[in-house]
């Protein structure tokens, strides 16, 4: 008890340090709040056998970092088909990676951001891009991530390319973007 | 803007008669607005009746307005569709006064209606009379006076055109209307309200990230919209004068599409939570929160019909997006539309008469009218990606999306599709227009 004390006093100093960096404070408090919060609660969980130090190391936040930069989970785009929320097979394998490491974390939190072309209405791409996020989360829940852990959101056409011309174009924005909280 | 590459686009479809009030119309606009086109008007097509009538430049004081009274409402009526303007530039003598006026001039001109007027300083104010006269009666239709600060320049004109609109066609105007469009110049966007014809833009909200779905509050002194500046839809109510601005829909998952009820005192909204979009109606605080539609298809896009029993909304629930009506306080939809593969985006018209909406029509995205009374549908654009149809408030003429030249603009068409214009901006892209209501607004 006395230890978990100890931590999250340690953590909040470290934090309030991390915080008053007056460089790009968006991004400072991205990974400085967050992710640490989310390791600290996760080394808790294993620390009744190691010491305070172990347990306020901040390598932890970096090892996280390195996981979610590791090759497997660094691709976090999921492109559809037109008029199709069908999760293609090519990218079954990139969301069964994806899901491992959120059932290994599961403090951490996703959001999933779908996308459209610009062709149709303003809110009705907002749904069919909802639709696409909606397939991605029941495929991570499928593979046992918790709901609680994943929010479906949709940019619909907004960050659509202007004046696509061919498929090609209009391809590159049917997707759903995985994002990390705190990324 | 490139007049030359306008003009070559527009010429197409010019009958004689129209291409000369076109030709007449362009001298105008130059002479109008050269030095500083926020938006310009450029008509296309015409309608079968038009009614004659000349607009005369009144005794003004010198200032530095860049169009003129008269260009203005000239502008208005002759945008309407219903008017066509006389050219008045041959005339040996033009009268400011109803006791000057040579009836047998405007008679050889053909002329069924005249406007002629002053303007007088009366301390900080301008103070403008109007005399509209019936020319073949030789008496006065219309006459105004109206007292406004000089910022009231363009309103002035935009209320005179109201009346004269209103006298000879006996349909009320709808030129001193505002406006909310979204802009986007680079990567900022903003939301904006100005003037029906695009003139006296001010910014509501500027934003790095998205902004859609702009709806004004009935009584025109509050707009909702959905913003995605904390990177998610989001549905904000601003108040127009105050600039207080409240969330009314943050849950978990999208919040979009806001629709006012006709009294004001709800929205439906459009979220997900974590699945697909359905419809619920919200206070306009963001309490009370029901849920309308609870389907396993996209529900979105809702609509008041105007008096407030149904709202109607875009849904795949029948394969294709159709349009559907539900019950405001739930139950059971039934669909509205059958013609077409592809219609979203239904709109009412202020008198509850007409719906308009979306149609794709073979690829092309162009905007349709329902008649509710008769059933009959109409298609009235002629773009390929044209979207967010929104009635003015007399409910004559329809604003909608457009692209023109790799950008978006904002175009208008009138009910019966004879006459279309074009507002086009110098940078930038314009979308997701909102005619608002056609109450007078305090400014």
């Amino acid at each position: 008890m006395n230890k978990s004390i100890w931590t999250i006093a340690a953590l909040a100093l470290v934090l309030t340090a991390c915080k008053s960096t007056p460089m790009n404070p968006a991004k400072v408090e991205d990974s400085s709040v967050t992710r640490p919060m989310a390791n600290a609660k996760d080394s808790n969980a294993d620390s009744s056998a190691n010491t305070d130090k172990i347990n306020i190391k901040t390598v932890d936040v970096d090892t996280s970092k390195d996981e979610l930069s590791a090759a497997e989970l660094a691709k976090r785009q999921v492109f559809f088909d037109y008029d199709s929320d069908a999760i293609r097979e090519e990218y079954k394998s990139l969301i069964a990676n994806h899901a491992k490491y959120l059932v290994a974390h599961p403090q951490t939190k996703v959001v999933l951001q779908g996308n459209t072309d610009e062709r149709g209405t303003h809110e009705y791409n907002l749904a069919l891009g909802q639709r696409r996020s909606v397939a991605v989360k029941n495929a991570l829940n499928v593979l046992g991530v918790n709901d609680s852990q994943i929010e479906t959101v949709s940019y619909g056409e907004e960050r659509a390319k202007a004046n696509c011309a061919d498929d090609g174009c209009f391809q590159q924005d049917r997707r759903v973007d995985i994002v990390y909280a705190g990324q | 803007m490139n007049k030359t590459e306008t003009m070559k686009t527009v010429y197409s479809h010019l009958t004689y008669a129209v291409w000369r009030i076109f030709l007449a119309g362009l001298l105008a606009c130059m002479f109008a607005t050269s030095a500083n086109a926020a938006l310009e008007i450029e008509i296309s097509g015409g309608s079968a009746i038009q009614i004659p009538i000349a607009i005369l430049p009144m005794a003004e004081p010198a200032n530095s307005q860049k169009s003129r009274l008269h260009e203005i409402i000239s502008n208005d009526l002759r945008g309407s569709g219903m008017f066509r303007i006389i050219n008045t530039s041959g005339m040996p003598a033009l009268p400011t006064n109803a006791s000057q006026i040579k009836y047998t001039d405007w008679t050889a001109l053909k002329a069924q209606g005249l406007s002629l007027g002053e303007v007088q300083q009366v301390g900080g104010n301008l103070k403008v009379s109007v005399q509209v006269m019936d020319v073949l009666r030789q008496t006065a239709l219309l006459q105004l006076t109206y007292t406004v600060s000089p910022s009231q320049y363009r309103h002035v004109a935009h209320l005179i055109a109201d009346q004269i609109y209103e006298k000879f066609t006996g349909q009320p105007g709808a030129f001193a209307t505002r406006i909310a469009y979204v802009t986007k110049v680079g990567k900022r966007f903003t939301l904006q309200i100005a003037d029906y014809d695009g003139f006296n833009a001010q910014t509501l909200v500027s934003s790095n990230e998205p902004i859609i779905s702009p709806a004004w509050s009935p009584d025109g002194t509050k707009m909702a919209y959905v913003s995605f500046e904390k990177k998610k839809p989001i549905v904000f109510v601003q108040s127009l004068y105050t600039g207080e601005r409240k969330v009314v829909a943050n849950f978990k998952g999208n919040n979009s599409a806001p629709a006012w009820s006709p009294d004001g005192s709800k929205l439906a909204v459009v979220l997900t939570y974590g699945a697909n979009s359905q419809i619920y109606t919200i206070s306009a605080d963001g309490s009370n929160l029901q849920q309308v539609t609870k389907s396993s298809s996209i529900d979105t896009e809702p609509a008041f019909s105007p008096d407030g029993q149904y709202i109607y909304f875009s849904s795949d629930r029948g394969g294709r997006p159709q349009i559907y009506k539900v019950p405001a306080s739930g139950g059971s939809a039934s669909r509205v539309t059958f013609e077409g593969g592809y219609n979203v985006s239904p709109r009412f018209s202020p008198d509850g008469k007409y719906l308009t909406y979306i149609r794709n029509d073979g690829g092309s995205f162009k905007v349709a009218v329902q008649d509710l009374g008769t059933g009959d549908v109409k298609l009235l654009s002629n773009g390929s990606l044209d979207e967010s149809p929104t009635f003015a408030p007399n409910a004559r003429t329809i604003m909608y999306a457009t692209r023109a030249g790799g950008k978006g603009t904002l175009a208008t068409v009138t009910v019966d599709g004879l006459v279309r214009q074009r507002l086009s901006e110098a940078g930038g892209d314009i979308r997701e227009p909102a005619w608002g209501p056609a109450q007078a607004a305090p400014k």
